[in-house]
């Protein structure tokens, strides 16, 4: 979550205020991979970092740093495509007063989203649910260890192939709950920011 | 030196229609340039391409000056809607002494010293979007004046705001005038024009039409287009 955060910002910021050729590619292609199916991700990660696969020196099948990965390259898109319209709107209003400053486009796209920070946070919490709410890829690449790539997702998979549905049904409704609250939580944030900011 | 600005068969199309047909001019220091005419004219087109925010379609624009980090440094801009970032009025302007490359020590005292110009240090911690139009305008003003520009472009700035924040504004421009500063404004208003004005470039539908000094382009405009403009805005002289 974190990685994919403090990567998806920068990218979908310069995405948003540099130009270059094939860039409306560039941003079809984000958009497309915010649907990308998560146990396709899984499936891909899974080959990659398996014993025959190109980083299967590193064991980490079957390990948290692989769901890391998973997620990390789910939510990527999300943030990124998020970050990137709120930017390209933002840069539309704030373009010619940066470029009259003498601002370059590294320092304008940094400004602009530190000036936007509380309406990507938006962006950000649409990653963040993705995340928590994903099985398809964590099962695949975390194996579902108790204990250790468990999550509560997959253990709601499990209870619910076993028959325990009672434990399946308050596991969810807690992750529901948890999500909820987070997303309150950045809501007053960001009203609390508006009203001080404007 | 960065002036003087020299527009050689200068020209100007998007999306294939015309919007500054060819002109060439030179802008020197010393008097306050109105550019005068009607919405759609070019003026803002004019001003942008001057200012280096557009790039001409063909023809030149050169300043007396190579280095175009030089060039950018000397010149500011205060456009019709004031831009603020998300901050505090004194950070806005302390942000634009920053990226002008002016030493951290600096910065503070350099950005107090424009807000009293523009009578907004009381406000200097009110985060810059909360403040009314007319105070915006203001400290778009201050952050131009904190950077010393020798030349400073003013789009428009008093189009959407009351005649006292009006007045306030015009306050400020003459203060950049008196300190040296070339004044370089476009606007429809002509009582503004005169107020502010020495000479006036009259554009109409792109072209260039008219250079004439303040007194005699309202006396004896040499052109018609200009004269039916003054005409057509003032109706009862």
């Amino acid at each position: 979550m974190f990685f994919a955060t403090l990567l998806a910002l920068p990218l979908g910021a310069a995405v948003a205020v540099t130009r270059f050729p094939g860039r409306r590619t560039v941003v079809v292609l984000l958009n497309a991979l915010m649907g990308l199916p998560p146990v396709v991700v899984g499936l891909v990660v899974y080959l990659l970092l398996s014993r025959a696969g190109p980083f299967g020196e590193l064991g980490l099948l079957f390990t948290p740093p692989a769901m890391v990965i998973a997620q990390t390259v789910l939510i990527l898109p999300i943030i990124a495509a998020l970050c990137r319209q709120a930017v390209e709107d933002a840069w539309i209003e704030y373009e010619e007063q940066l470029r009259s400053l003498g601002a370059g486009a590294l320092r304008a796209a940094l400004t602009l989203v530190w000036d936007i920070r509380f309406s990507l946070l938006t962006a950000v919490l649409a990653g963040l649910g993705r995340a928590s709410a994903e099985v398809g890829a964590v099962i695949i690449v975390g194996g579902n260890i108790d204990g250790v790539t468990r999550v509560m997702t997959t253990t709601i998979a499990l209870e619910t192939s076993k028959g325990d549905l009672p434990l399946a049904l308050s596991l969810g409704i807690v992750l529901i709950l948890l999500v909820l609250l987070l997303n309150a939580g950045a809501f007053f944030v960001k009203e609390a920011a508006q009203r001080r900011y404007g | 030196m960065i002036l003087p600005l020299k527009l050689d068969q200068t020209q100007f199309a998007a999306g294939g229609r015309e919007i500054i047909a060819p002109l060439s001019l030179e802008i020197d220091a010393g008097m306050s340039t109105i550019i005068l005419g009607a919405n759609g004219a070019g003026k803002s087109v004019l001003m942008r391409l001057m200012h280096g925010l557009l790039a001409p379609t063909t023809g030149n624009i050169a300043w007396n000056e190579a280095d175009p980090k030089r060039v950018r440094r000397q010149q500011a801009m205060v456009f019709q809607r004031p831009v603020m970032l998300r901050r505090s009025a004194m950070a806005n302007v302390v942000y634009a002494l920053e990226i002008a490359g002016v030493a951290r020590a600096e910065r503070k005292a350099r950005a107090t010293e424009a807000l009293k110009e523009v009578g907004l240090l009381a406000l200097a911690e009110r985060p810059a979007r909360v403040l009314s139009g007319g105070e915006q305008q203001r400290l778009a003003l201050a952050r131009a004046w904190a950077l010393h520009p020798e030349v400073l472009f003013l789009d428009e700035p008093t189009a959407s705001l009351d005649p006292s924040a009006t007045r306030e504004i015009e306050a400020v421009i003459r203060a950049f005038d008196a300190s040296g500063t070339k004044i370089v404004m476009a606007t429809h208003n002509l009582a503004q024009a005169r107020r502010l004005g020495d000479e006036v470039l009259f554009i109409h539908q792109g072209r260039l039409v008219e250079r004439s000094p303040i007194e005699q382009f309202f006396k004896q405009p040499s052109s018609a287009e200009a004269a039916a403009f003054i005409k057509g805005e003032l109706p009862w002289v």
